[in-house]
């Protein structure tokens, strides 16, 4: 599969009414990568998504999808290369896991096309990848927050892009929950080649599972890199306004943010 | 992935499939058996065999008159409203993801009936004007109800708010037209917005099943992108559903429909209110509800008119028989969003 797709970008200026969320923002998303955003609340990461997945048209400026406008192109032609797991889906009441997860494969159907083989195997590729083939016939009500979480991942799995975007795709989720979608995410990237793009709220997290991170604050690009780079005390200060200190996460060798607190700075020991 | 996962995943997808198919044909035979009940029966009781006589154009003495030329289509235009009603109530409820969200709801039955009161009250207008009134002025409201809670794409709830808000004006503008109108222009102006099929001729049907052959396609076509609505405007965009295009389109559909049946058949309450929710009840969560509820309508409407001729001694027009069934179904609706959210 080929998936060198480019994601770009260019002077983006985006907003709602007379508000500007984001202000001429320039990034490239590396392809085949794991891409984190982070950045604190309401500092316009949902809003860069929706504008990337063509829901928001740009005030200014681009979003270049292999070189061509998203906003330009057939809808459905976009929503077969990429896909958006938004931050709060709504599932009608009552319908069942499958028939859910059977959603991702709309941009593959014509509007009175009939439902075939491929569409069953995408189907089920992406509950085995999840992990909820047995939570097929359930209803969606019916389930913990986690096990929807999987479950909506599994639909965006089903639309077989080669380009995902997931906003806080581990909310709601206990620890070990957040690790085992992340772990999930890398599986997809490193087997399938697929770019991943997600908002992370857990700095660490981010860190530890993505090649690229990029820091947003107020709408701007503050910092993008490799992790490395990005997470040091500096920009966690200016990003978040939090104090803290980073060291070297021994499990992975990837940066670790320690927060200090109003109450712990005494107990620095330089 | 194995044999076995996809499997599993077949079989669901062929299992809600036939639910949603059974419920059609079921609903299609119980139409067939209600319409051909409505012929048959009535003051005088024709058999079968006559009646079949009379629908094949033979002529037969008193039936051909009564059933050819009353009952038949009063009957007809029965299922063709109510498919209408259908239609468009599901229509409008699934693309606002709420059930309230009809349009008898929100403002534009209102809007065709307070139209239709001033062309018969001030205007003295009957017949065919009065239809063009009440379609102008349901579109109108349907525009203007789009336009007001247009604010970077439409949200239901503020559509919701703001049409029930316009249905309550236009509804006291009826209450003042009918106040100062003559007796007689009252009575008829009464009839009229309780919804009758009394008179139903042929030149009333045609128009009606006309509108449903062009509009129904259109909206048919989209079912899919509607469904796909249901998952919020996020995650439908993320699929390739033009939002606001296809919200677009589904709206000057369902009003299209909606209006030419209200202006043959009047408002007929709350069939586009509860064909949805019941089709929604019997089908489950298993595809398009286009079809089934459009089915649900015509039966309501065909019933309805039955049991409002007959059941009661006096006979009633078909909108207060549909009212007093919707009536309680609204209540429970509102007491539930209460208990469920708080917020309202
Ligand atoms: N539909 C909308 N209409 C008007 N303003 C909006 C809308 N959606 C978001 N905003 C505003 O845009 C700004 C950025 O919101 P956005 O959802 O992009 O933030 P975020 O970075 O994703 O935050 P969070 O981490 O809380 O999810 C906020 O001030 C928010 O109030
Ligand atoms: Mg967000």
């Amino acid at each position: 599969m080929t998936t060198d797709h480019s994601l770009l970008v260019e002077e983006l200026t985006l907003g709602y009414k007379d508000r500007v969320v984001i202000d001429s923002l320039d990034l490239a998303v590396p392809p085949g990568l794991i891409t984190a955003i982070v950045g604190a609340n309401a500092c316009g990461k949902s809003t860069l998504l929706r504008s990337m997945s063509r829901l928001l048209a740009p005030r200014s400026g681009h979003v270049l999808l292999d070189g061509k406008e998203v906003h330009r192109l057939p809808s459905k032609e976009v929503a077969r290369t990429l896909g958006l797991l938004p931050q709060s889906p709504i599932a009608p009441e009552g319908i069942t896991v499958g028939d859910l997860v059977g959603r991702g494969r709309h941009p593959h159907k014509r509007a009175l096309s009939r439902w075939n083989k491929e569409d069953d195997e995408a189907v089920a590729a992406a509950l085995e990848a999840t992990r909820t083939v047995d939570l097929a016939d359930r209803p969606v009500d019916e389930l913990s927050g986690g096990q929807r979480q999987r479950v909506w991942i599994a639909m965006a799995l089903a639309q077989r892009t080669d380009l995902l975007l997931l906003d806080e795709p581990t909310t709601f989720l206990d620890v070990t929950h957040q690790v085992e979608v992340l772990d999930l995410l890398t599986d997809l990237n490193r087997s399938l080649g697929t770019t991943i793009v997600l908002v992370l709220h857990d700095l660490n997290l981010a860190a530890r599972y993505a090649d690229h991170l990029i820091a947003l604050a107020s709408g701007r690009l503050h910092a993008a890199g490799p992790p490395e780079q990005v997470l040091t005390p500096e920009t966690v200060l200016a990003v978040f306004g939090l104090r803290c200190e980073v060291i070297t996460d021994p499990t992975s060798g990837k940066p670790l943010m320690l927060p200090i607190g109003r109450h712990h700075n005494a107990v620095r020991a330089d | 992935m194995s044999v076995s996962t996809v499997e599993t995943v077949t079989r669901g997808r062929v299992r809600r499939a036939y639910r949603r198919r059974a419920v059609i044909v079921v609903l299609a035979v119980l139409i067939v058996l209600v319409f051909a009940v409505t012929l048959m029966a009535g003051r005088t009781f024709y058999p079968p065999g006559d009646v079949v006589r009379v629908v094949l154009g033979q002529d037969v003495p008193g039936a051909s008159f009564t059933v050819g030329r009353l009952r038949l289509p009063r009957a007809a235009l029965a299922v063709v409203a109510g498919l209408c009603f259908g239609i468009a109530g599901v229509t409008f409820q699934t693309m606002l993801r709420n059930p309230l969200a009809s349009p008898d709801i929100i403002g534009i039955t209102s809007g065709a009936g307070a139209a239709a009161t001033f062309a018969i009250v001030v205007l003295s207008l009957d017949g065919a004007g009065v239809s063009v009134f009440a379609i102008t002025a349901g579109l109108a409201v349907a525009v203007a109800v789009y336009a007001l809670s247009f604010k970077n794409g439409v949200s239901g709830i503020r559509l919701i708010l703001i049409g029930i808000g316009i249905a309550a004006m236009l509804d006291s503008a009826t209450a003042y037209i009918l106040d100062q109108a003559a007796e007689w222009d009252h009575q008829e102006a009464m009839r009229w917005l309780a919804g009758s099929l009394n008179g139903a001729t042929w030149d009333r049907v045609v128009p009606v099943a006309v509108a449903l052959l062009v509009f129904s396609p259109v909206l048919l076509h989209r079912s899919r992108d509607l469904e796909a609505l249901q998952l919020g405007d996020d995650t439908a965009s993320a699929l390739g559903v033009r939002v606001d295009r296809t919200r677009l389109v589904a709206i000057i559909g369902a009003v299209g429909l909606i209006a030419f049946a209200i202006a043959a058949a009047g408002p007929i309450s709350f069939v586009a209110f509860l064909s949805g929710p019941i089709a929604a009840r019997v089908v489950g969560p298993n595809g398009s509800l286009l079809v089934p509820s459009a089915l649900v309508g015509a039966l309501l409407v065909l019933a309805a008119d039955f049991c409002g001729q007959f059941a009661f001694g006096i006979r009633y027009p078909v909108g207060v028989v549909t009212g007093v069934l919707g009536a309680p179904y609204l209540v429970y609706l509102i007491v539930r969003s209460n208990r469920a959210g708080g917020s309202l």
